[in-house]
């Protein structure tokens, strides 16, 4: 969406959602609270304004707001909480839960609800991955998502996360699973990850998110019901939701392209779909190979500002440059080291 | 600080690298005793200083304070921009290695944000500032790097903008040897959704020394790297003979 969300668009969305039974609805900038930036695009509305509309809006359904420590900051979830949000998730790199032990505190002090969110979990393996959920169990997150951010994890690996994670939480936390349709798994991830003890799973409206898109809503919905799991959202309702409510204002369908597939191969975070597409396209090199090489570096979720750095290196080294700032370590400092 | 303190000889300066919770309470005791001190901790009593952007207004400070990390990295980049043209907005971006990231630095990332954030404004001019933290857990460790952004005028000198940022980053390398850009400065044309302002982009790596902490942790070193510069630059001023007024 470009950060380009409306009220309107956020009132007749939520609306419809509340209406098909949907019990969380997230409404926050795509990077968490704050944000709103350079390096992951300007919001055209203050979220705090699509916030308030949201749960002015809503009659049953919670709003929920996203944070990512590093980004945004207790005093944004204050703010999103006299907004009217009242479920807080909060999001770290899956091997840095302990960035957000004082987010945790911060948000369980407001009365939040919350949720801590494992994101790029195909990075760790399900032991460690686990001990990160613990983190957040301890910090006060009363579910823990294995957040599948780049949809690079291939069914057995999403259950035998989320089965290690739940084992790991004990009962008295839940475990989400939240995925990604880069390699056009996002309902089948969900139905492993249900089976594995997943109870909170994460769509979008017509998979209306980052790469390729997350789980369709409606779809989840459907294979649910065929499954005999009760979702407490109405069929009907959640394909009129998509069809004539999200499918109409969408600047584009997210498919898997040769993008959104290299993404989940290569295991990228799928928000890096449009800012490799922006950077590749100003220094005319290819989007897919600057996000092949996000991966190959092991970038993170909120590291946006690298792929300018990946994308202006590769059109050096296709068209060398006269500038004289090194783009490159001199090798002699590396060697003294 | 019992001991530091019951000494016959007392320091003149002092480098608090504890908490903040403990400069709060030894601050007050180092001014009593006549001791300058540079503050690496996010206690922020005193005025926030980067050596090559405020030091000099601040020699008699009893206290200053070093902001953060990705303050020292990009501060003087901001300054280097401010001093050509107004900057209504400037953001980073600091990418650090997990490795590099203790436990104070985990447990205080929002003060981490906001106090680099006050910094980008403070003593880096920009009239409205914002800072981001990443952490990448990738073996081998990544190098820090820094990005920094400024919204600019479209009409702005583009040159003139370029070279106070080389020679800005020049001063810096003299103390902090590991410093170096990326690329040349980036400059990107106005867009709607940038307000229609134009924004130059400059990519900063920082590394280490490797003297005694690993090379990648860039992030350390400019800390120790600028409390150092800070110390020699207020021993000279201590010393500069005092020029008495009637």
């Amino acid at each position: 969406m470009r950060h380009s969300f409306t009220v309107e668009q956020v009132r007749s969305t939520v609306g419809a959602l509340d209406d098909a039974g949907v019990p969380v609805i997230e409404v926050t900038h795509g990077d968490g609270l704050g944000g709103s930036s350079f390096t992951y695009g300007f919001s055209a509305t203050d979220e705090l304004e699509l916030v308030a509309a949201a749960a002015d809006e809503a009659k049953r359904a919670k709003i929920a707001v996203l944070l990512l420590p590093g980004v945004g900051t207790a005093e944004d979830l204050r703010a999103a909480k006299d907004a009217g949000a009242t479920v807080a998730r909060i999001a770290t790199h899956c091997s840095e839960a302990n960035i957000s032990i004082q987010h945790f505190e911060m948000a369980r002090m407001l009365g939040f609800e919350t949720i801590g969110f494992l994101m790029m979990a195909h990075m760790l393996e399900p032991d460690a991955l686990a001990r990160q959920a613990v983190v957040m169990a301890e910090a006060g997150a009363q579910c823990v998502y294995v957040t599948d951010s780049a949809g690079a994890l291939v069914l057995d690996q999403t259950s035998d996360r989320v089965g290690a994670v739940d084992a790991a939480v004990g009962p008295e936390v839940q475990v989400g699973f939240h995925g990604h349709n880069n390699l056009a798994l996002g309902i089948a991830n969900s139905v492993f990850a249900y089976r594995a003890g997943a109870r909170q799973i994460d769509g979008a409206t017509a998979a209306l998110g980052a790469g390729s898109g997350n789980s369709p809503t409606e779809v989840l919905v459907a294979v649910f019901d065929r499954l005999g799991v009760h979702t407490g959202v109405e069929l009907g309702a959640i394909l009129a939701a998509a069809e004539e409510v999200v499918r109409p204002y969408m600047l584009h369908v997210p498919i898997a392209d040769r993008q959104s597939v290299v993404m989940g191969y290569a295991g990228v975070y799928s928000s890096f779909l449009l800012h490799a597409r922006r950077a590749a396209e100003r220094y005319g090199v290819p989007a897919h190979e600057v996000l092949s090489e996000a991966g190959r570096r092991r970038l993170v979720g909120g590291q946006e500002d690298l792929l300018i750095d990946i994308a202006l290196a590769m059109s050096q080294q296709k068209a060398p440059s006269t500038n004289g700032a090194a783009s490159e370590p001199v090798p002699a400092e590396r060697e003294r080291v | 600080m019992d001991w530091l303190l019951e000494r016959d000889e007392l320091p003149q300066l002092v480098f608090e690298a504890t908490s903040a919770s403990a400069h709060v309470v030894n601050a007050p005791r180092y001014e009593a005793a006549g001791i300058q001190a540079v503050d690496l901790t996010p206690a922020a009593l005193g005025p926030f200083v980067v050596p090559v952007v405020n030091l000099v207004e601040n020699t008699d400070a009893p206290n200053v304070n070093l902001i953060t990390c990705g303050g020292q990295a990009t501060i003087p980049i901001v300054a280097a921009v401010c001093s050509v043209t107004e900057v209504p907005y400037a953001e980073i971006v600091a990418s650090i290695a997990s490795r590099s990231a203790g436990l104070g630095t985990r447990a205080n990332i929002d003060e981490f944000t906001r106090t680099t954030a006050r910094g980008i404004e403070t003593v880096g001019g920009a009239a409205r500032g914002k800072a981001v933290i990443v952490l990448n857990p990738a073996q081998p460790p990544v190098i820090m790097r820094d990005t920094v952004f400024c919204a600019v005028d479209p009409d702005v000198d583009r040159d003139a903008v370029a070279s106070s940022i080389l020679s800005m980053v020049s001063r810096v390398q003299q103390y902090v040897p590991g410093y170096r850009l990326k690329a040349d400065p980036q400059f990107d044309d106005p867009r709607p959704e940038w307000r229609d302002l134009a924004r130059v982009t400059v990519l900063v790596e920082v590394e280490g020394n490797g003297d005694y902490l690993p090379p990648y942790a860039g992030n350390l070193d400019i800390m120790t790297a600028a409390a150092a510069k800070v110390g020699d630059d207020l021993a000279t001023a201590q010393r500069a003979p005092v020029v008495v007024t009637p």
